[in-house]
């Protein structure tokens, strides 16, 4: 089962926090932090999994990669393929790349919920659903749609509010 | 009401508000701004415009997810949004549940409810995954139970989308509700056969994460998986029925057969990393007595650890850790890509490799593989250093040395390695010390060696990690002093100045060796002289009386005059080390009287310390030199009259001296122990007696089998070890209290604690007799220990890998947590996959029900059939003895009367085959119940 995605940046600021196990957020907060100190002190050109024994109990690795100024991080235990994980979080990135047309850290800093949407169509309750990204795009573009149309239906004033 | 709702929607801020505003924020001031936002939001949430509380809302969960700020206050504010007919405050309403909602606790979940129901239900597909995905994120029993009729309508949803993230909800509504495994499981193995590669990829996902907790469950299923790993293409598919099969082979051996030749040809066939990897795994843990898939595999792994990717070439490093298990060869074959792997600049790699490294340790390499270790270690950077030794001392300690056999040299090798600049590893190395003092006898006199040399060098103080291993060479040092070539350089070690760097604790295992020393050095010098005289007789009634008077005394006068002295002979000490030329041979007055005088200066100014060990120590060693000195002057003086007058002097003093010297070291003295009386009607000398004639069987073959070390080692077993166990057993009861006592002191006390808990150490040792049938084959192990180990009785504690032990123990107790739950489902799964019968199958795997509700189970069984085979398992389970085969067996019984008709066909089969004449359904279970017990449970795919 994967345990947890998160993206956080080279500063270790956390970008997309989701645990498929109740976490406290007080501790999802010491997590981050602690896995931001063995991710800034691994070299560039080394093996991508850490095993996290300590932090998640036994047999739980991450596998962690880094795009730009972002870690992805993914957390799983014994029922993944740790080179899936690899092609997994590619999936990942293939797909918000596709949907924010090369993506930056600042299109992931402002589309928090945009960001839960498409990991909820690759992974749910730690599972792995969807693993073409042309498909979560597909899934993802629908429920923009849906989330539109949607709003024109309630008088509001969302629409220019972020303008 | 319209009109505040109006402004705080027209003057709310939005989330991309909250982000820019925190982005500008000096570093220092964001808990501020999220503070005052956090109050913003407060207000705005309670809003009737849902779209100003959707706003409040999604700003809410950002700080909180990403901010960590507390958003428990506002769970009814998401459930009261998740009503909104609006798709995308519905699901920033969801989203902040599943994000912040706890299960267990919050309380609103339940309100939850019936809009997931309605969700469910909805047309919409996007809704329906919305609900789906928050539903297994916030699932709790309550939620799992109302919903699982909603999710199981879904299970066989013909939209793709729906249905996949319906299964992969339904393993937490497993994991919440058992249940609903009889509701929902066949349902979702008829998905198994689905063919679109989503569905089928999710729902395989889903068993893989079942097996996980309890492969047994599964295995009726095995052919419908084979189907699958025969037939599909699909890499995340295969990757996930390969790791099912991993879980059930090991299960039912004849399974391997059948898999092993698919799992090779799609490791021979696929050019994807992972799915090949995978099949290696597979092989290699699950399928290792293959050989052709075994040399495969490590073909494949050569492969990996050949490849420029670190990532493979971890991976082929941990693949080749689980290979190494079973087939060492296949290490030994990549031995040098191994060691070479050593000084890659990935830590993860140079770690897998240690440990293959430690994995290829034997009694003939061990010196080879530590040499090239240590100078790997001096290489390396602190952490890995340190890494490299922790990993030798487990693996040299190992099920008590057992790849150590020259243990001259292995003592060196820790002297050595506790001074690697790097070192840290002070208070294992400690541990190990002590250990092989009490356990190898033949090891003292080079380990006194070796102590001797770490605790005469001065420079070894600075280093605090060395401190431990001090503390152990101290102790050894006065614990076998009369090993020791030059007790004299010893006491002066022990005393010399910077010892006040030392922390109290092992500053007090200084200055207690400093007290063995000087009372050997006492005792033998009087017995020396005392050789001419006639040893004493008459004064035993005065020694107490001595004692007091003389205590009484030293305490009001002496102390002024004697400090005097001691200054003046503290220059010729410090000057000249006058006794550092003087063996044991050379025991004169003089020197006797200058190490007295050495110990007492030092020590003197430590009886006032404030740490309560080291005052309470030095003031033991100052007591016992204030009894002896006056007489000890009195011995000067008058040997240099008369010979004559010292005779008595000498032999009071030899009483008063070995009285504490029985007194002070009887804890600590090895043979302390062995003087201890034995209680009556204590049976274990039978018991060891037996051992002792079982350990003189083994003596020969051993012998001959390991040539130079064996014979003395056998000798040094069998004898010692056997009495020390005898003759400290009764100490148990008396000694607990002391025993609590050396605990809380700890290190002084090392060795004596262990002989303290020798006795309740003791069924330990015969651990293996709870488990094992035969009794021949139990003593056999334990020769077979006791020949390596010189004192077994004492192994248990002191022995690093008790650290180990603890780990196993942990894990157990985890697992029984965890088992539970699982328990709860493949019960459900059972009774799902062979009905009735599945409630005595649970009984067979939980030896947490009481045999009260198995009485119960097998009451409740209402097809006569069934009830037949309940009582089937149960005689033929006790016809096997071994509680775990049982298991096994019985399992397999149920699965043949459960299933379908073609199973009673090959039933009836087998009985003709079987042909016990009487043909009875009870004799002919049993019969093909021992050679193929199994054969039922995946009939139509053996058959």
């Amino acid at each position: 089962m994967i345990r947890g995605v998160i993206i956080m940046n080279d500063q270790g600021k956390p970008r997309l926090v989701k645990f498929y196990e109740f976490q406290p957020v007080e501790k999802q907060q010491e997590l981050i932090r602690s896995i931001y100190k063995i991710l800034c002190s691994r070299a560039d050109n080394v093996s991508n999994f850490v095993k996290v024994d300590s932090l998640f109990g036994p047999d739980v690795r991450l596998v962690y990669k880094t795009f730009a100024t972002l870690y992805f991080v993914f957390i799983f235990d014994n029922s993944e393929n740790e080179l899936a994980m690899l092609d997994l979080m590619q999936v990942f990135v293939e797909t918000l790349d596709k949907c924010f047309s090369n993506v930056c850290e600042l299109d992931i800093v402002f589309n928090f919920n945009k960001v839960h949407t498409i990991l909820d169509e690759i992974i749910l309750g730690g599972q792995v659903l969807e693993t073409s990204s042309s498909e979560v795009m597909k899934a993802v573009d629908e429920i923009s749609k849906l989330e539109r149309s949607g709003n024109s239906i309630i008088p509001s004033i969302p629409g220019w509010q972020g303008r | 009401m319209a009109g505040p709702s109006l402004m705080d929607s027209l003057f709310q801020r939005s989330l991309d508000d909250i982000i820019k505003g925190l982005r500008l924020t000096p570093p220092g001031t964001e808990s501020t701004f999220i503070g005052k936002s956090l109050n913003e939001i407060r207000r705005e949430i309670k809003s009737t415009d849902p779209a100003t509380k959707a706003t409040a809302l999604q700003k809410l969960t950002y700080l909180h997810s990403l901010h960590g700020a507390d958003m428990s206050w506002a769970a009814f504010h998401s459930v009261e949004l998740s009503s909104s007919a609006a798709h995308s405050h519905k699901r920033i309403a969801f989203l902040s549940a599943s994000l912040s909602f706890n299960p267990n606790t919050t309380e609103v979940i339940l309100l939850l409810t019936h809009q997931l129901r309605k969700d469910l239900s909805s047309s919409n597909i996007h809704d329906v995954s919305l609900a789906l995905s928050t539903l297994s994120s916030i699932c709790n029993p309550d939620l799992a139970r109302d919903l699982t009729p909603e999710v199981f309508t879904l299970l066989s949803s013909c939209k793709v989308f729906v249905r996949k993230k319906a299964i992969a909800t339904v393993l937490r509504i497993f994991e919440q509700y058992p249940d609903a495994v009889r509701v929902c499981f066949k349902r979702i193995v008829e998905n198994l056969e689905n063919v679109d590669m989503g569905v089928l990829s999710t729902v395989v996902g889903l068993f893989c994460e079942l097996t996980e907790k309890e492969p047994r469950s599964y295995l009726p299923l095995a052919p419908e998986f084979y189907k699958i790993l025969v037939d599909c293409r699909n890499n995340w598919v295969l990757i996930k029925v390969l790791k099912i099969f991993a879980k059930l082979v090991p299960l039912e051996p004849r399974l391997g057969k059948r898999v092993v030749e698919p799992i090779s040809e799609h490791l021979g066939r696929t050019g994807a990393k992972s799915l090949a990897f995978e099949c290696v795994r597979t092989i290699v843990t699950s399928l290792s007595e293959y050989d052709n898939a075994v040399k495969l595999a490590v073909g494949k792994i050569l492969e990996l650890l050949l490849d420029d990717d670190p990532n493979l070439k971890y991976l082929g490093l941990q693949a080749l850790a689980i290979v190494a298990q079973k087939n060492i060869w296949a290490v030994l074959e990549n031995k040098e890509l191994v060691v070479k792997a050593l000084s890659d600049v990935d830590v993860n790699i140079k770690l897998e490799a240690l440990r293959l490294v430690m994995s290829m340790v034997s009694e003939d390499n061990v010196m080879e593989i530590c040499r090239i270790l240590i100078s790997q270690a001096l290489k390396s950077d602190p952490e890995f250093c340190n890494e490299i030794l922790g990993f030798i001392l487990l693996t040299c300690a190992r099920n008590f040395y057992e790849v150590i056999f020259y243990f001259d040299w292995y003592v060196t090798f820790l002297g050595e390695m506790a001074r690697i600049p790097h070192c840290q590893k002070g208070e294992e190395i400690e541990n190990q010390l002590v250990d092989i003092g009490l356990r190898v006898k033949d090891a003292r006199p080079q380990l006194v060696h070796v102590a001797r040399d770490l605790v005469i060098d001065p420079a070894l103080f600075g280093n605090p990690f060395m401190h431990r291993v001090l503390a152990a060479a101290a102790w050894i040092s006065g614990e076998y002093i009369e090993l020791s070539r030059n007790p004299f350089e010893v006491m002066e070690a022990l005393l010399q100045p910077r010892t006040s760097l030392l922390s109290p604790f092992v500053r007090a295992v200084y200055i207690q060796s400093a007290f063995k020393v000087l009372t050997f050095c006492l005792s033998s010098y009087l017995k020396l002289t005392g050789d001419n005289a006639s040893y004493p007789s008459p004064l035993t009634d005065s020694v107490p009386k001595t004692n007091n008077e003389g205590s009484l005394d030293t305490v009001a006068c002496q102390s002024l005059s004697e400090t005097e002295l001691d200054n003046q002979n503290m220059v010729v000490t410090d000057g000249q080390t006058p006794f550092a030329s003087l063996g044991t041979s050379h025991l004169t007055e003089e020197s006797i009287v200058a190490l007295v005088n050495l110990v007492e200066t030092n020590l003197g100014p430590l009886a006032g310390s404030s740490e309560v060990e080291v005052q309470e120590r030095a003031s033991n060693v100052l007591g016992l030199i204030k009894l002896i000195k006056p007489k000890l002057h009195d011995c000067l003086d008058q040997s240099e009259g008369d010979k004559m007058k010292v005779e008595p002097n000498a032999s009071e003093m030899v009483q008063v001296i070995f009285d504490a010297f029985s007194e002070d070291l009887g804890p600590v003295s090895l043979n302390a122990q062995e003087r201890v009386p034995i209680p009556d009607g204590l049976v274990l000398k039978e018991n060891l007696g037996d051992l002792e004639e079982v350990c003189g069987d083994m003596k020969l073959p051993l012998s001959t089998s390991f040539s130079l070390v064996k014979p003395h080692m056998v000798d040094a077993t069998s004898i010692p070890e056997w009495q020390s166990k005898e003759e400290s057993e009764p100490s148990n009861e008396s000694t607990s209290l002391l025993a609590e006592h050396r605990k809380r002191h700890g290190l002084y006390y090392l060795s004596s604690e262990n002989k303290g808990m020798i006795s309740n150490d003791y069924p330990a040792a015969h651990d293996p007799k709870d488990k094992a049938v035969d009794e021949t084959e139990d003593l056999v192990k334990l020769t077979g220990e006791s020949l390596i180990i010189k004192r077994k009785p004492n192994h248990v504690k002191p022995r690093p890998v008790v650290v180990k032990l603890d780990d196993g123990e942990g894990v157990n107790v985890a697992l029984k947590a965890a088992e539970v739950k699982a328990d709860l489902i493949s019960g459900a799964v059972q009774e799902v996959l062979f009905g009735n019968e599945a409630t005595t199958s649970s009984r067979r795997k939980s030896s947490k029900k009481s045999s009260k509700q198995r009485e119960v189970d097998e009451l409740n069984v209402p097809v006569p059939e069934s009830k037949n085979s309940t009582m089937e398992t149960d005689k033929s389970g006790v016809g096997f003895g071994g509680s775990g085969r049982r298991k096994h067996h019985s399992h397999g019984k149920e699965r043949k009367h459960r299933n379908s008709g073609k199973d009673k066909e090959h039933d009836k089969k087998d009985k003709q085959k079987s042909n016990h004449g009487d043909g009875k359904h009870k004799s002919q279970q049993r019969a093909d119940g021992d050679l193929a017990v199994q054969s039922p449970v995946i009939p139509d795919f053996l058959l």
